[in-house]
């Protein structure tokens, strides 16, 4: 292959004086974890009562969540990133939106990229939290009512704590999938890993190694995010009690 | 490449011009498949961009025809079929390098860091890489963008030293990058960034298109020299001797001026916008003496 | 809200985000559709085949795939595609790709990953005594892969699979990241050139969840016309 190699330009210093380029590239390693892990926990928070509200019998209620659900997966995250960057702050009144747009990079693109991520991956989360609490024996729930709860109680003490075990697995690996999804915020100039793999590409022409790199490392942290959720799988598994089937493969 | 070496290496291409050229590399490729592929840019007015029916113009891409035309005779072939593909700053030096392009039309840096990866032919414009600004904004010189937002283009030079300047002299500043110069002076209109750092002819087309031109002004102050030029795989001699000479050929005869007064002095399409920018000293230093030095030095 | 919004650059720019932008879009998530699920049930039956070489390389494959963002595999491919063309066919110097072509081969390669997965959950759903039968009735594998199993598993999957395509049609609009005139693409090229980014983008969006809905919806229907009561 006619590609002139050099592997030592990881160790030569980046343009902007902080370090090396490994450092470089690992510092947006960091900013790639600290986005992924702010929208896991808001895709859960939202997506776990969303999914919830679309199991409940009140029919207006359930119609909002597909509603939610059908607007937030049918728009590519790319034109949602867009959206919440580009768009929203000239939709807010002009005080509102000046200082939104005054917020100095990254955070100026981190809060957006998080809010934009969270509420995507929010939908899943819906979907899965949905599939798990219907997957229970409509028995639970008649018991539940039986025994005087109301609708309230019985799903806090009788179906979520279940449903939640039940799905764990495929939230788990929706974590894996909030990791690759957040590399779309360097559209929005979001520096993380994958970013900072082309800026190291533009700024030391070093194609191969650049994305070499990137690659690994985004290996090591698939490998090693695996292994932490197989280990909380196991502390919270029930056991006999057969997961929710994952829905189509989708990523 | 020294002026003597230059005229050297013009001279014999000329005596040796009547025997083929060992055609290896570029002009192998081109006589084999017929074709040649240039790459333009999008918005790089006047240099090289889209007009409004999303064809490529401007003034490299003038110039970049003459060289189309003197590797025509060269080759001898009946017709050459002329291809374009669209580059950007950040990928036109991959592009060139993996064989997607055989020349890069546009408004490229030439300087010494990049000959390690592609070649550039004759200089046809020396601008300098200056900021644009809002005039409410006052900054108007370096030590005012201390702390502050600035925004440029991904893969540039200017890019690349903004970001070492900011390093080296501690100003603190927040460096955007930007996917593409529209896109980069958006940032200063809508507020998100206080200026643009760019090369400023550039500059100076893009506010001249934005919607209230009078609100921007280009700095005053100067970071650096920025001699631009076409750019062609490294280490084709051969190539490189033919289109050097096309250039220098243009530039001898005077054809260069009514080419640069075209886009210089006249209205240009799509949007009617007339620079009014004569040709500067620098240049026509350049005309006089034709190189292709990626030195800044050698502008002065 | 919307007073001082240009809607009408919308109307003035849709002939070439539409001539220009969809056009690309529809036919690379058609082209990458056929070459993924094709190339998806090739590594599908390597994953399941007794032949541990074969189960062993095309899961490295796979995996590696799944693992990657969609972003970074972009990236690879626009530059490596070059290369790669010119070690085929033995030539010199790198091969002159287009953009289009650059895309096509990524999504092709990245969703044949995906399309595997299905695959494979499609073709272990069909009974082995089907296998057996068709073996029983003095078919090679081939023969029983390609006349009794694959087109069962594919009829099982077929929802699925056209899920999977929707996700490829909304994900082709990250050749943003490589330049590439897509729809989205060209839509961004107006809004920056007419700075109207709010009108373009909102565009873009609606235009993106009409088509996407329109076509889940087409796929509900259908999942339920085939499904087979068992």
């Amino acid at each position: 292959m006619n590609y002139h190699w050099n592997w030592g330009i990881l160790l030569a210093p980046e343009p902007g004086g902080t370090g090396t380029y490994l450092a470089y590239l690992f510092v947006g390693l960091g900013w790639t974890l600290a986005t992924a892990l702010a929208a896991w926990v808001m895709a859960l928070t939202i997506g776990s009562v969303v999914g919830t509200l679309r199991t409940t019998p009140y029919k207006w209620v359930v119609r909002l969540g597909n509603a939610y659900v059908e607007i937030f997966r049918n728009i590519p995250l790319i034109v949602q990133m867009f959206l919440w960057f580009f768009v929203v702050p000239e939709l807010l009144p002009k005080a509102l939106g000046d200082w939104i747009k005054q917020v100095p990079p990254p955070w100026g693109s981190y809060f957006p990229a998080v809010l934009c991520l969270g509420l995507f991956t929010s939908v899943r989360v819906a979907e899965q939290v949905k599939a798990g609490i219907q997957s229970l024996s409509r028995g639970q729930g008649m018991a539940g009512t039986a025994l005087g709860l109301t609708l309230g109680q019985t799903y806090r003490f009788v179906l979520l704590p279940m449903a939640f075990r039940i799905v764990l697995p495929p939230l788990t690996s929706e974590f894996m999938n909030v990791i690759k999804n957040s590399s779309v915020a360097l559209t929005i100039g979001l520096l993380e890993l994958t970013g900072r793999a082309r800026a190291m590409q533009e700024f030391s022409f070093r194609v191969f190694e650049a994305f070499t790199a990137a690659t690994l490392i985004y290996l090591l942290t698939n490998l090693l995010v695996v292994f932490a959720m197989r280990a909380l799988e196991k502390k919270v598994r029930v056991p006999g009690l057969i997961s929710a089937a994952p829905t189509a493969g989708g990523h | 490449m020294t002026l003597v070496r230059l005229a050297l290496a013009l001279l014999a291409s000329a005596t040796l011009a009547a025997p083929a050229l060992a055609q290896e590399g570029t002009l192998k490729k081109i006589k084999d498949t017929g074709s040649i592929t240039i790459g333009h840019r999008d918005a790089s007015l006047p240099f090289s961009y889209y007009d409004d029916k999303q064809q490529p113009i401007g003034y490299a891409m003038d110039l970049c025809m003459k060289i189309v035309d003197a590797v025509k005779a060269e080759l001898k072939l009946p017709k050459l079929e002329v291809k374009y593909q669209l580059v950007t700053s950040a990928n036109r030096i991959p592009l060139m390098g993996n064989g997607t392009i055989d020349l890069e039309c546009g408004s490229t840096t030439n300087n010494i860091a990049r000959q390690e990866q592609v070649w550039f032919t004759i200089t046809h414009f020396v601008t300098a890489n200056r900021w644009v600004a809002k005039k409410s904004s006052n900054v108007r010189k370096l030590a005012d963008l201390k702390g502050k937002t600035i925004v440029s283009t991904a893969g540039t030079t200017n890019i690349k030293q903004i970001t070492e300047i900011n390093a080296a002299q501690g100003l603190g500043m927040n460096i955007i990058s930007a996917n593409g110069h529209p896109e980069a002076f958006q940032m200063v209109e809508t507020g998100r960034a206080v200026a643009f750092v760019m090369d400023d002819i550039l500059l100076a087309g893009l506010a001249a298109q934005s919607r209230s031109p009078n609100d921007y002004e280009i700095s005053a102050d100067a970071l650096s020299v920025e001699p631009y030029g076409i750019m062609l795989r490294r280490d084709d001699k051969a190539f490189k001797a033919v289109v050097d000479k096309a250039m220098s050929d243009v530039y001898k005869s005077g054809q260069i001026n009514p080419i640069y007064s075209k886009w210089f002095e006249k209205p240009v399409p799509p949007k009617g916008v007339n620079l009014q920018l004569p040709m500067g000293a620098a240049f026509k230093k350049v005309i006089a003496n034709p190189t292709d030095s990626g030195d800044p030095k050698s502008y002065q | 809200m919307f007073s001082g919004y240009d809607f009408d650059v919308i109307q003035r720019s849709a002939g070439y985000l539409f001539r220009d932008g969809m056009t690309f879009t529809l036919t690379l998530t058609a082209l990458a559709m056929l070459g993924g699920i094709l190339f998806g049930t090739l590594l599908a039956m390597m994953r399941l085949s007794k032949f541990r070489l074969l189960s062993v390389a095309a899961g490295g494959y796979v995996n590696l795939m799944r693992s990657l963002p969609l972003v970074l595999v972009i990236f690879w491919f626009f530059f490596l595609v070059p290369y790669i063309g010119a070690w085929i066919i033995g030539a010199k110097d790198p091969v002159r790709v287009g953009s289009f072509m650059s895309c096509l081969i990524t999504f092709t390669m990245f969703e044949a990953a995906y399309y595997c997965e299905i695959m494979r959950a499609g073709i272990q759903s069909i009974a082995r005594g089907q296998v057996w039968a068709g073996y029983a009735l003095g078919l090679n594998y081939w023969q029983t892969m390609g006349r009794i199993v694959l087109p069962q598993a594919f009829r099982n999957m077929l929802p699925v699979l056209l899920t999977q395509t929707i996700i490829l049609f909304q994900d082709t609009s990250l050749v943003y990241v490589i330049s590439a005139t897509d729809f989205l693409g060209a839509a961004a090229k107006v809004a920056n050139r007419d700075y109207r980014l709010v009108e373009m983008y909102t565009f873009v969006a609606v235009v993106y969840f009409v088509i996407s809905f329109g076509l889940s919806t087409l796929v509900k229907q259908l999942q339920s016309r085939i499904a087979i009561i068992r």
